[in-house]
């Protein structure tokens, strides 16, 4: 079966920097680009959404289908 | 798709004021998704509040709200509830509002059993006036108002509400953050005075004076103090020594609720003339 990849929105206006999503992700999808946080590797995406579920701005959407 | 919480977010209100890293965002969005959950309808949810940082909750989250004097949520919402028995209340505040300054609020709330859901964050401090010292303060920590290290034993919140008479206690914290919903939803579904602690990280007035050197230390002390209420049954006690119960700790269905009692009142009184 073909892996569909989610789509990481990351809203700049509301993130805070705070970390807490690229130091939780379990597969290393997200890193800090400046002040924000960025994705690096979309591919490695599990969809476990727990970047979503902690990030404390609503700064982060995954979405899949 | 995404979870869509902007269904519960006053237009225009984000970013909120809490600072970077903290956790009142976390139980917020967990209360957003135990709210879709129990598809509660805006006009009859009232989520009330006293004073500080996580008591700034309602001013975010698009239903009846209440933003009420420092302490004084539990004695709001009890009118609101009262008044409107079919309401769905939900208290929200912190350690500080809701055991030093509401402590009697709390206390008398729990002991009525009036059907409420009170959702405490402690953070072990006092955040918004600056980082005193609040009755959840570890021994030995450090806030601005004990420089030299606190002298006073924290209180347990769980173990308070229990003693004093709440029927639905649980416990999460802010890095366990799936489980937050789904402990507000078994709460709001309680018939009863629900209250629900969350462990939460404050890393600007506690964490800074108490050595934690980042917001992901603070949310990796939570992961490590907290033992779901199965796990801990198989531990001995050396091994829960520091440790800190999670999950659904105490549940009473029996005892009665108080607007339903309050109702019987009125009608003796009526009966009576």
């Amino acid at each position: 079966m073909e892996k569909t990849l989610p789509k990481i929105e990351i809203i700049e206006k509301y993130c805070k920097g705070c970390h807490i999503c690229v130091e939780f992700c379990p597969k290393d999808v997200l890193e800090m680009k400046g002040f924000y946080a960025s994705v690096k590797n979309l591919e490695a995406c599990i969809k476990c959404m727990q970047c979503e579920l902690r990030c404390p701005d609503f700064a982060i959407k995954v979405i899949t289908e | 798709m995404a979870f869509d919480y902007d269904k519960w977010i006053r237009p225009g209100k984000l970013p909120h004021i809490w600072c970077p890293g903290c956790g009142h965002g976390i139980v917020m969005k967990g209360l957003i998704r135990a709210m879709e959950t129990l598809q509660l309808k805006k006009e009859e949810t009232a989520v009330v509040s006293g004073i500080g940082c996580a008591s700034r909750l309602p001013g975010y989250i698009d239903c009846c709200t209440l933003h009420t004097a420092h302490g004084r949520a539990a004695a709001f919402a009890t009118g609101v509830k009262m008044a409107r028995p079919e309401m769905n209340v939900i208290l929200v505040g912190g350690d500080g509002d809701g055991t030093a300054i509401g402590g009697n609020h709390f206390i008398h709330a729990c002991r009525r059993n009036i059907d409420m859901t009170y959702i405490i964050m402690n953070n072990y401090i006092y955040g918004m006036t600056g980082g005193q010292f609040s009755p959840c303060t570890p021994t030995g920590h450090k806030a601005s108002t004990t420089p030299y290290g606190n002298p006073d034993p924290g209180f347990d919140i769980a173990k308070l509400a229990i003693g004093a008479g709440a029927t639905f206690v649980a416990r999460g914290t802010a890095f366990h953050a799936n489980q937050i919903d789904k402990l507000i939803v078994e709460a709001i579904q309680h018939k009863g005075f629900s209250v629900v602690e969350i462990l939460d990280d404050c890393p600007t007035t506690y964490g800074r004076r108490n050595k934690f050197k980042s917001v992901i230390e603070m949310m990796n002390r939570l992961k490590e103090v907290a033992v779901p209420v199965k796990a801990a049954e198989k531990m001995t006690a050396e091994q829960l020594q520091g440790k800190v119960l999670t999950g659904v700790l105490y549940k009473d269905e029996t005892k009665p609720e108080y607007t339903v009692e309050y109702a019987k009142v009125i009608e003796r009184a009526k009966a009576s003339k």
